[in-house]
C-alpha cells in the first residue's frame, strides 16, 4: 500500500494547476430570462471553456497523443479531475463525447470512424448525446424498443428515447437500437451514431424537479443513419452499449466525488461560522458525512489502481455510486437545516442542490439495480426468476 | 498510488488465514468461549510465530513490521473470533512504544513481543477501568486516563475478572491506586490512535467473515422452493453489508497506513476508521443473524460470536460517536485556519 503520488504524477497536477490559476473560465453568465434561453446561455459558457481547454490540450488528457490526448494514467486522469474541481470550473460542454462516445469509439470504432469523429469532440464543434434509455426500457435497457431497418445503404430508425442530456446542441446520438427481433433480448441491438440534424428527430425537453430541463426526449420517426456509422458491427449493440456504461461509471464518478467534497466543505465552514460544530447533533452529522466522504475518495482511487492494476474495476464502482447518492441526498438535506429555511429560497444553489439531489439515486443505475448488481455480481446470489 | 498489499503482507495475511482456518475452528472457538478460557495452545502457537511483536522495533525483540502488518493480523483474528489475548497485548506495547520513554520500551517491549508476558489496556476513571480485555492473563497492564497514560505491572493493580458479552476473551476490572506505576512520558494520543486502528481492523474481519457465513447461508437456504438469497429483501441487505465493511475497510487501511506513512493525518484518520468500523461491526453482525432467520438466533449457529465481538470492539477505546466528536473539533479547528 502506498498512497503517494509519483514524480510524474506531482509534475502533472503541478502543471495543471497552474494553468487552471492562470487560465480561469469566463464568469458565469447571470441567470435570468426564459428557462430554454437560460440554459443555452449556459451551455454556450461550458462550450468556449472546453475550447480554452482545447487550446491548451487540456479536453481530454486521458485520450492518447494521436487523438489529441496526453496519453494520461488513469491516475492522472483522476488528478485531472480533482484539479478541475479544486479550481471549481464548469463541466466541459461535451462531457458526454470526451468521457463516453470517444472512449468507445477508441475500443469499437473503425479507422474512418475514428478519423471522422474524435477531433470534433475534442474541440466541442459537435456535441455528442446519449440515447439509451426509453420510456420502457430504463433498468431493463436491453428491452429498448426503437427499431432500426436496413434499406440498401442506410438504416431507418423508428423509436422513443429518453433522459438524453444536451439532445438540443448535439450533432451526434450515440443510439442504440433494436435491429433482430427475433433474437434473444441482448443480441439483437446494434450501436449506431445518429446525426441528429435531420427532421426525422424531433427534441423535447423534459422539465425536471428542480424547474430546469437538463434532459430531453426524442422523437425519431423514419430517421436515416448510413450503414457506415454502425458502431462495433450489427447486432453487437449490447457489448458496445456496456463499454460506454463502464466509462460512465469510471470517469464521471469521479468527478462527482470532487463535487460532494466541495459542497461538504461549503457546509462545513458555514456550520463553522455559526458555531454549530459545538452542538453534538449537527457535529455527529458533519462527521458522518466527512467520514463517508473520504471513504467514497478512498473507495474511488481503489477502483482506479485496480484497473491500473488488473485491467479491469473491481466492484467499488457500484458502491462508490450507491454511498455517493446518499450521501449527497443527505449532505443537502442538512444543509437546510444548517442554514435555515433561507438555504430553500427558490434560485439558491442549497435548494437547488437539495432538488437535484433527488435524481442521484435515480440516474446512471438507481440504487436498487446497483444493489442487485453488488448482490449478484460481487457476492454471487442468486438471481430472482423474472416473471416476464 | 496503491491499495493493493505488497507481495510480503500478502504472504502475511495468506498464511495467517490458513492457519486459524485450520486452528480456530468454529467448534474450538466455542469450546474456549463455553468455559471462558484462552486457547493457550494456539496463544503459544501464535507467540512461536512472533505475532505478537510483529508490529514492535526490531531493538525491542519484535520483527520491526509496520501497522498495516498489524492491521492485517487483527483482521485474520477478527474473522476467526479467536479465543487468545492478542489484542490487549499488542495495544499495550503500542503505548508503551509509541507513548512510552526509552527505558519503559526496555523494560516491557521485549517480553510482550515474545509472547513471555501479555499485556492489557484499559480507559479509566478515578484509576478504574471497568471492563479490560485480556487482563486475567495479562502480566502488564496499561491505563489511559484523560490525556495521560501509566504502565502497571500486574502486582501493582487489583484485577477482578468477570464475564464480558464476548466470551471469547477474558476481561476484568482493574484498579489501581493513585501514583502507582509509571507515567508513559510520551504524547499518549500517538500509542492511542495507533491502538484505535488495531480495534478498527478488527472489526473489518469480523464485518468479513460475518458477511461470509451470510451469503454461504442464504445462497444455500430455500424457503418457497427457492434459495432466500434470491429474494431482494434479503439480497439487498447483504449488499448493504458489503458496503458497511467496504467503507469500514477502506479506512481502517488508510489509517493504517498513515500511522506509518503520514503520521500527521494520523488522529483524523484513525477516528474516521473507528466511527466507520464500529458503526459496520454493529450493523454488519446484526444483519447477519437477521439473514440467517431463527436459526441465528441459536447458539450454534456460530454468528452470535461475531456479533458480541463486534458489539465489544464497538465500544472499546470510544465508541463510533466519540470519534465522530473527536473528527467535528478536528473539522472545527481546520474549518478556522486560512489553509484550505
Amino acid at each position: 500500500m502506498d498512497l503517494t503520488f509519483s514524480e510524474q504524477e506531482t509534475a502533472f497536477r503541478g502543471e495543471l494547476r497552474g494553468w487552471l490559476a492562470e487560465n480561469p473560465p469566463a464568469p458565469e453568465p447571470s441567470e435570468g430570462g426564459e428557462d430554454e434561453g437560460r440554459e443555452g446561455t449556459h451551455f454556450f459558457w461550458r462550450r468556449d471553456w472546453q475550447r480554452r481547454l482545447y487550446d491548451a490540450g487540456w479536453a481530454a488528457p486521458s485520450w492518447p497523443t494521436e487523438y489529441g490526448g496526453r496519453g494520461a494514467s488513469l491516475t492522472e486522469s483522476a488528478i485531472y479531475f480533482e484539479e478541475l474541481g479544486r479550481a471549481r470550473v464548469p463541466m466541459a460542454a461535451n462531457v458526454l463525447g470526451l468521457l463516453l462516445g470517444g472512449p468507445t469509439l477508441m475500443v469499437w470504432g473503425t479507422q474512418e470512424q475514428k478519423d471522422r469523429y474524435l477531433a470534433p469532440i475534442l474541440s466541442a464543434e459537435e456535441i455528442w448525446c446519449q440515447g439509451f434509455s426509453e420510456p420502457d426500457a430504463g433498468s431493463d435497457l436491453a428491452a429498448l424498443k426503437t427499431r432500426a431497418v436496413k434499406d440498401g445503404e442506410e438504416w431507418v430508425v423508428t423509436g422513443q428515447k429518453v433522459w438524453t442530456s444536451g439532445a438540443q446542441y448535439s450533432k451526434w446520438c450515440m443510439l442504440v437500437a433494436r435491429t433482430d427481433g427475433e433474437v434473444a433480448k441482448h443480441k439483437g441491438l446494434t450501436y449506431f451514431l445518429m446525426d441528429m440534424e435531420q427532421d426525422a428527430v424531433q427534441v423535447r425537453p423534459l422539465r425536471q424537479i428542480t424547474g430546469e430541463a437538463e434532459f430531453n426526449e426524442l422523437f425519431i420517426e423514419e430517421a436515416r443513419i448510413p450503414d457506415a456509422n454502425v458502431v462495433g458491427g450489427v447486432g453487437n449493440g449490447w457489448k458496445v452499449a456496456l463499454t460506454t456504461l463502464m466509462n460512465e461509471r469510471a470517469g464521471l464518478g469521479f468527478a462527482l466525488q470532487i463535487r460532494l467534497r466541495q459542497l461538504l466543505d461549503d457546509l462545513i465552514a458555514i456550520a463553522a461560522e455559526r458555531g454549530l460544530l459545538e452542538d453534538a447533533l449537527y457535529a455527529d452529522a458533519l462527521a458522518e458525512l466527512h467520514v463517508r466522504c473520504e471513504s467514497i475518495r478512498l473507495l474511488a482511487w481503489k477502483g482506479l489502481t485496480d484497473v491500473e492494476k488488473y485491467g479491469q474495476p473491481g466492484p467499488e464502482g457500484s458502491l462508490v455510486k450507491w454511498l455517493w447518492s446518499d450521501t449527497n441526498q443527505r449532505l443537502t438535506q442538512l444543509a437546510a437545516d444548517v442554514i435555515g429555511p433561507q438555504a430553500l429560497t427558490a434560485g439558491t444553489s442549497w435548494s437547488y442542490e437539495l432538488l437535484r439531489a433527488r435524481g442521484n439515486t435515480l440516474e446512471g443505475g438507481t440504487t436498487e439495480v446497483l444493489k442487485n448488481i453488488v448482490a449478484e455480481r460481487v457476492l454471487g446470489l442468486p438471481r430472482l426468476k423474472a416473471t416476464a | 498510488m496503491d491499495f493493493g498489499l505488497t507481495d510480503d503482507q500478502r504472504e502475511i495475511q495468506r498464511t495467517a488465514r490458513e492457519l486459524l482456518a485450520e486452528r480456530a475452528r468454529p467448534e474450538r472457538v466455542r469450546e474456549h468461549a463455553e468455559t471462558g478460557r484462552t486457547d493457550e495452545r494456539l496463544w503459544s502457537e501464535l507467540c512461536e510465530l512472533g505475532w505478537p511483536g510483529i508490529a514492535v522495533s526490531e531493538e525491542h525483540g519484535g520483527q520491526g513490521l509496520g501497522r498495516v502488518e498489524l492491521s492485517i493480523l487483527c483482521e485474520e483474528l477478527g474473522r476467526a473470533v479467536a479465543p487468545v489475548p492478542f489484542m490487549g497485548s499488542v495495544l499495550a506495547a503500542t503505548l508503551i512504544e509509541h507513548s512510552g520513554s526509552q527505558s519503559q520500551q526496555e523494560r516491557w517491549l521485549g517480553d510482550l513481543a515474545s509472547g513471555t508476558s501479555i499485556g492489557a489496556i484499559g480507559l479509566a476513571r478515578n484509576g478504574t477501568a471497568e471492563l479490560v480485555i485480556g487482563a486475567p492473563d495479562a502480566q502488564v497492564v496499561v491505563l489511559v486516563e484523560g490525556e495521560q497514560a501509566r504502565v502497571l505491572a500486574v502486582e501493582e493493580v487489583e484485577v477482578t475478572p468477570l464475564a464480558s458479552i464476548d466470551p471469547t476473551r477474558t476481561a476484568a476490572r482493574v484498579s489501581a491506586p493513585a501514583g502507582a506505576g509509571e507515567t508513559l512520558d510520551g504524547d499518549s494520543a500517538a500509542g492511542v490512535d495507533r491502538a484505535i486502528v488495531a480495534v478498527a481492523s478488527e472489526l473489518v474481519g469480523v464485518c468479513d467473515r460475518a458477511l461470509e457465513m451470510t451469503v454461504a447461508y442464504v445462497k444455500e437456504r430455500k424457503q418457497f422452493g427457492v434459495p432466500v438469497g434470491s429474494y431482494q429483501a434479503v439480497s439487498h441487505r447483504c449488499a448493504q453489508m458489503l458496503l458497511d465493511t467496504e467503507k469500514a475497510r477502506s479506512t481502517a487501511a488508510f489509517a493504517a497506513w498513515t500511522a506509518d506513512a503520514d503520521p500527521e493525518r494520523l488522529a483524523e484518520a484513525a477516528a474516521m476508521a473507528k466511527a466507520a468500523a464500529s458503526d459496520a461491526g454493529r450493523e454488519v453482525t446484526a444483519s447477519a443473524i437477521q439473514a440467517h432467520g431463527g436459526i441465528g438466533f441459536t447458539w450454534e449457529a456460530d454468528v452470535h460470536w461475531l456479533y458480541k465481538r463486534a458489539q465489544l470492539d464497538a465500544a472499546l477505546l470510544g465508541g463510533a460517536k466519540s470519534h465522530r466528536a473527536r473528527l467535528a473539533a478536528i473539522l472545527a479547528r481546520r474549518a478556522g485556519s486560512p489553509v484550505g
